[in-house]
């Protein structure tokens, strides 16, 4: 039962990350990365690791898609 | 050239995943001692036990490189000279949905809430200081997401965040001499340790746990403070 919650969390996150680099614009790149920081989670909690898992949720869900969309608004003057 | 470097690679990565011992099997050399350590030290979350107690001086030096970066950033985000404060105030509280608004009333309180949870039961349930100061300083930009950057401005001083990150810096290297005097090593656990699972335990790792939390929650929040001025407050920088 752990080892098919596992192989299921591995595909998600192998899955995610595909769809992260596939993504285009910046902008939406910081949108599915936050997902797949949520997907990260999911699967640090299925290894039973949860402090990683609340460290992966707090910074990379959102803390560094904020940080992508603030820095892209900057660089874009205002305009987008 | 570089296949056959990666082909290379991957020969010897597999003959060395081949030769450890299996996914999920029970020989751990390393558990079996880090969490002897932890009970010994009656602290019931042996990764905040490695965290601060085991590893502490590791800890010490993830603060000073945050605390760097965190510097960093604020001085590459200082404004030049030519951006000045937008006229005409920076996007008022009417923009924001009935929803979102409500959402960000209840959740406010329930963030500051786990946040301070998270830092305070850092020696006994997962988290600890670094994961209670981030969900912190996220809790305190709902007022940005669910109100207006006036809003967020009104209630956070940015020169009190500074002053406040740097005092978690210093408690934590302070905590650490205060070993020295007591128990002749740095950062040794030197604070009665309590009974196991009870609140008061695991001696300086809950005091360490709240000198983390406070050091990274400001500093998350001067980050971002920096960040949201460059991008929302200040026009007349060299794309404008």
């Amino acid at each position: 039962m752990n080892g098919v919650v596992l192989v299921i969390a591995l595909t998600l996150v192998a899955i995610g990350g595909t769809a992260v680099v596939m993504t285009n614009a910046p902008e939406r790149q910081a949108v599915t990365l936050g997902l797949y920081g949520v997907l990260l989670t999911m699967l640090f909690f299925a290894l039973q690791a949860p402090d990683v898992a609340l460290s992966q949720l707090a910074v990379g869900t959102a803390i560094v898609p904020l940080m992508v969309m603030l820095a892209i608004r900057k660089i874009r003057g205002g305009r987008s | 050239m570089f296949f056959i470097g990666g082909g290379l690679v991957a020969v010897l990565y597999v003959w060395a995943v081949v030769g450890m011992p299996l996914f999920g099997s029970i020989f751990h050399p390393y558990r079996d001692l880090a969490i002897h350590a932890a009970v010994a030290h009656g602290t019931a979350n042996a990764v905040s036990a490695v965290n601060f107690d085991q590893r502490a001086i590791d800890t010490l030096g993830e603060e000073t490189i945050f605390f760097a970066s965190v510097l960093g950033a604020a001085a590459l985000l200082r404004p030049s000279k030519e951006e000045r404060e937008k006229r005409g105030g920076h996007g008022g509280a009417e923009q924001v949905m009935a929803s979102t608004r409500l959402a960000g009333y209840v959740l406010f309180p329930l963030t500051i809430i786990i946040g301070l949870d998270v830092v305070a039961h850092g020696h006994l349930t997962p988290g600890g200081g670094f994961q209670g100061g981030v969900v912190l300083a996220t809790g305190i930009h709902l007022l940005y997401v669910a109100g207006s950057y006036d809003a967020l401005e009104r209630t956070r001083p940015v020169h009190l965040y500074e002053y406040s990150e740097v005092a978690g810096a210093l408690a934590f290297v302070g905590l650490g001499f205060a070993g020295i005097v007591i128990a002749g090593a740095y950062l040794a656990n030197v604070v009665p340790y309590g009974g196991f699972g009870h609140l008061v335990s695991a001696g300086t790792v809950d005091l360490l746990s709240f000198a983390v939390g406070i050091e990274v929650a400001s500093g998350v929040i001067v980050m971002l403070a920096h960040f949201l001025e460059q991008a929302i407050a200040l026009q007349g920088g060299p794309h404008e």
